[in-house]
């Protein structure tokens, strides 16, 4: 593209992570489970009213998992939800795996002090190559990824996401916002409240 | 009965390490098995591809096979991970912080190339690190290096995992499995 030629108008809004957090968590009736990724997210996650299907990463794990793993993981939970095990939030609402990426306008610097490329960074670029190479890897067919051009068209489209039978991507734009409040930093109680919330374990009657 | 046992023992397969594992994972009712492709452990995995008991698959890096079987146990269904030793060398960040913080029973079978005629002076080294590492963790682990006590070993150890909500590592010594060669 020739640097005189202005780049074409976006007509997607930038909005808050928070407040897209809170507008997804409202529109979940059926014990989905949510993951919250390392950082903001999960203190936005958290902060938007805890669930005890959410899941909370503590830390970067050292998951960084691919888009076809997550969507086999995802089959491998839907195979053995078909075949008649426990359920699970998103065998439930029949969604291996809904995927929300939430891009800032800005690279941050990573703890080495370099502007680094990660899926916040590649989401800034949403509707261009790299996310779309991302679904593609993901092998995620053009119906089943979007920009959420506002909050509207997010609530719109999270609401599509929860009817489908086949994992989705929603990309945002975002600000550059921290993240609201601070998820409580203990992984046993994370671990054992997600697994009674989706029902692999009962609650302990004390009555 | 001596002639009845000789039949048998005629018609019957000869006991392999991978059939013990095998074996032991279904008792122990661990369905879910991903893995990084490892020439020592090729025959078990295209065992357990075969076996329409298990969901087998390749995962690109041992940390992802770590995350997906750690969420699998989170749903209610219980897996392992199969990797070699220097896969095992990537994983000291998803252990220390995701497996053992969350109390997650991870079943690893580990490979073990560095020893006993390696001819690679990487894997050689960074062998060395793989002990160490399970030490400072405070993880569990064995090496199975005899037949005769394995199954004994993968069967109790995948059960004490489950019951103490524990990580495991057993390691499979080119004792047990013959191991990787290079032969000109």
């Amino acid at each position: 593209m020739n640097k005189d030629t202005p780049a074409p108008a976006r007509n997607t809004k930038v909005m808050n992570r928070f407040d897209l957090t809170k507008r997804l968590v409202a529109r979940l009736k059926h014990e989905e489970a949510v993951i919250g990724g390392i950082g903001n997210t999960n203190f936005d996650l958290w902060s938007a009213g805890h669930r005890p299907q959410n899941f909370y990463m503590l830390g970067s794990m050292g998951l960084r998992v691919s888009d076809r793993a997550r969507r086999r993981a995802g089959a491998a939970a839907a195979a053995r939800h078909r075949a008649g095990g426990r359920r699970f939030a998103a065998d439930a609402a029949r969604l291996p795996f809904h995927h929300f990426l939430a891009g800032a306008e800005k690279s941050q610097p990573d703890r080495d002090g370099q502007r680094h490329l990660s899926d916040h960074r590649r989401t800034a670029d949403a509707g261009r190559g790299n996310v779309r190479h991302r679904c593609h890897r993901a092998r995620l067919r053009s119906g089943e990824q979007r920009v959420a051009a506002d909050e509207e068209d997010f609530e719109r489209l999270v609401d599509r996401s929860l009817a489908a039978t086949a994992p989705t991507l929603i990309a945002l734009r975002i600000d550059d916002k921290p993240g609201v409040g601070t998820t409580d930093r203990d992984p046993v109680q994370i671990r054992e409240r997600f697994m009674r919330g989706v029902g692999v374990r009962k609650e302990v009657n004390t009555g | 009965m001596a002639a009845a046992e000789g039949q048998g023992s005629l018609q019957s397969e000869p006991e392999t390490w991978h059939g013990v594992v095998q074996r032991t994972l279904k008792r122990n009712d661990i369905r879910l098995v991903s893995y990084v492709p490892d020439r020592v452990l090729t025959t078990l995995i295209k065992n357990l591809h075969t076996d329409p008991f298990f969901t087998t698959f390749p995962a690109a890096r041992e940390e992802e096979a770590v995350g997906i079987v750690a969420g699998a146990w989170m749903g209610g269904m219980r897996g392992a991970v199969l990797m070699q030793t220097s896969g095992f060398a990537t994983l000291a960040n998803a252990l220390a912080s995701m497996a053992i913080p969350y109390q997650i029973p991870l079943i690893m079978f580990v490979s073990e190339r560095g020893t006993l005629g390696e001819f690679n002076y990487g894997q050689s080294l960074v062998c060395r690190t793989m002990r160490p590492v399970l030490d400072s963790l405070a993880m569990v682990h064995h090496t199975a290096t005899r037949l005769d006590e394995f199954e004994f070993i993968c069967d109790r150890s995948i059960k004490q995992a489950i019951a103490t909500q524990a990580p495991v590592a057993l390691i499979l010594s080119p004792l047990l499995t013959g191991g990787k060669v290079f032969e000109k």
